[in-house]
């Protein structure tokens, strides 16, 4: 064990640390709307609308986050016709690629996790709020949403952590983030262990966090 | 002594035996994806001037060989781990890697270029063909100064854990905008894509690749040789299998003296790489 090597990777290792979180907080904060987008469409009557939003979280949880990193990143890197419209000024970059890819994954769980939320919210509470007077779409922000995201948040939180640990792959496509910047300093020394265990050592902490905080915010927000 | 022992015991024994059958047979890892030094057919089988090579040595040596596939990044942790006992995966000799592995004597030359695609504001440097970073002196400092002018503020690919970016670490061409790469084939896609403005690599892979895809790629620029870029390319031994390394050296001579090296290295480069 080279300890000398971990006190000194540390430091680095902390700096690409912010860049795990950057990707993390962008590609939660998308990944939310996109997830509350399509657990409405989900629970649309409109067969067609419902179909397109089963079939987006079918298809985006049905495949390895690597696959959709590597299609978004290299796939449409290849198309010609793609490289010359407007859209590859973001798509060059590595790192909107990444928060893309990750944003379109967490959607697709996401929306799952609302619309099952959604969907247990008992139908005493929106009839309350009909038998009072209030619109459909008050009943919707002030009630279903509120309740919806209390009953989420634990389901949440073990997306988020699961996301956490997916920004690693953002290293495939040559982003210096925590697993990155492991990586580099291993390329290097040659001590892939030492190494490693700093950098995990730093995922478990960022986890052991996230998921404190989430059992903060359930016990809070108990009714 | 009852029938768990006796299994537990049964089965630990045939381990070693296994480790012991396995001990006389020196394994050999290469990365698989880095043509033509070392790549794969369609059939998922190692091909390739070092996959060759290594069943020529191994004749020589008298020694049974099996070649194990390891990717680029893992290699040295893996020699030094005893996944298997040499590395020939067109590792250049240099004094970084030297201090946690050995080497054997050079078995080939790798000449480092940079590539771009054509109609690259890169094209047409004016550099000598070729310069020696060992040798330094007035014409490699004038090479390595227009070198830094024409890539400032360019982004350049290579791919991890290579000699290739170690040169661009090193700051000899100022601060460039190096992307690492886990593998060859990504680095030729993305310099392909436009997302890098230039590659640095084996000169032969990016010719390989030129021809395989029908990309234009162009080499430009100078050929390496020399400081970050090593003393051509050998095979890595762990430093306490002195035996082995003796061996693997005694071998390469013998290989070089029949002509076998060059043979081996005209059919897969086009040209002699053997030294």
């Amino acid at each position: 064990m080279d300890f000398e090597l971990m006190i000194n990777s540390f430091p680095k290792l902390l700096n690409a640390t912010m860049v795990t979180l950057k990707l993390l907080s962008a590609s939660l904060f998308f990944g939310l709307f996109i997830g509350l987008l399509f657990a409405v469409l989900r629970m649309n009557k409109n067969p067609i609308i419902n179909k397109f939003s089963y079939g987006y979280s079918y298809v985006f949880r049905g495949t390895p986050l690597l696959v959709q990193i590597f299609i978004i990143y290299y796939g449409l890197g290849q198309i010609e016709y793609f490289r010359s419209t407007v859209l590859w000024v973001i798509f060059k970059e590595p790192y909107w690629c990444a928060i893309i890819a990750f944003a379109l994954n967490t959607g697709a769980y996401t929306s799952e996790i609302l619309r099952s939320a959604f969907q247990t919210i008992k139908p005493g509470f929106i009839e309350a709020g009909k038998s009072l007077g209030i619109s459909s779409r008050i009943i919707f922000y002030k009630i279903q949403i509120p309740i919806a995201i209390k009953q989420s948040l634990p389901a949440y939180g073990n997306e988020i952590i699961l996301m956490l640990k997916g920004t690693s792959l953002a290293s495939t496509v040559t982003l210096m983030d925590l697993t990155g910047v492991a990586k580099y300093i291993i390329s290097t020394t040659f001590r892939p262990i030492e190494v490693f265990i700093v950098a995990g050592s730093i995922y478990l902490f960022m986890t052991f966090l996230v998921h404190n905080f989430i059992k903060f915010l359930e016990r809070r927000y108990k009714y | 002594m009852n029938i768990f022992k006796k299994t537990i015991i049964s089965v630990l024994a045939s381990l070693f035996i296994i480790t012991n059958v396995y001990a006389d047979k020196i394994r050999i890892g290469t990365e698989g994806a880095y043509p033509p030094w070392n790549s794969k057919n369609e059939a998922g089988k190692l091909i390739g001037f070092e996959v060759e090579l290594a069943w020529s040595l191994c004749r020589y040596m008298g020694k049974q060989c099996e070649i194990v596939e390891q990717d680029w990044d893992g290699m040295i942790p893996a020699l030094i781990m005893r996944k298997f006992d040499a590395i020939m995966a067109g590792m250049s000799i240099t004094a970084e890697r030297q201090k946690v592995i050995s080497f054997s004597q050079g078995y080939a030359d790798e000449v480092a270029q940079l590539a771009v695609m054509k109609g690259s504001s890169l094209e047409g440097m004016d550099t000598p063909s070729g310069i020696n970073l060992s040798l330094g002196g007035s014409d490699v400092k004038k090479a390595l100064k227009t070198l830094t002018a024409a890539l400032a503020g360019k982004t350049v690919c290579v791919q991890t854990a290579t000699i290739h970016q170690n040169f661009l670490d090193s700051g000899d061409v100022g601060s460039v905008n190096v992307r690492t790469y886990k593998t060859q084939d990504e680095v030729n896609l993305d310099l392909a894509s436009g997302r890098c403005d230039a590659a640095l690599a084996a000169a032969v892979a990016f010719t390989d690749y030129a021809e395989k895809s029908g990309k234009s790629v162009v080499l430009v620029g100078p050929t390496f040789s020399g400081g970050a870029f090593g003393n051509g390319v050998g095979v890595g031994i762990r430093q306490d299998d002195t035996e082995l390394l003796k061996a693997f050296n005694k071998a390469i001579e013998k290989a070089r003296k029949n002509g076998d090296i060059s043979r081996i290295a005209t059919k897969w480069f086009g040209f002699d790489a053997s030294m």
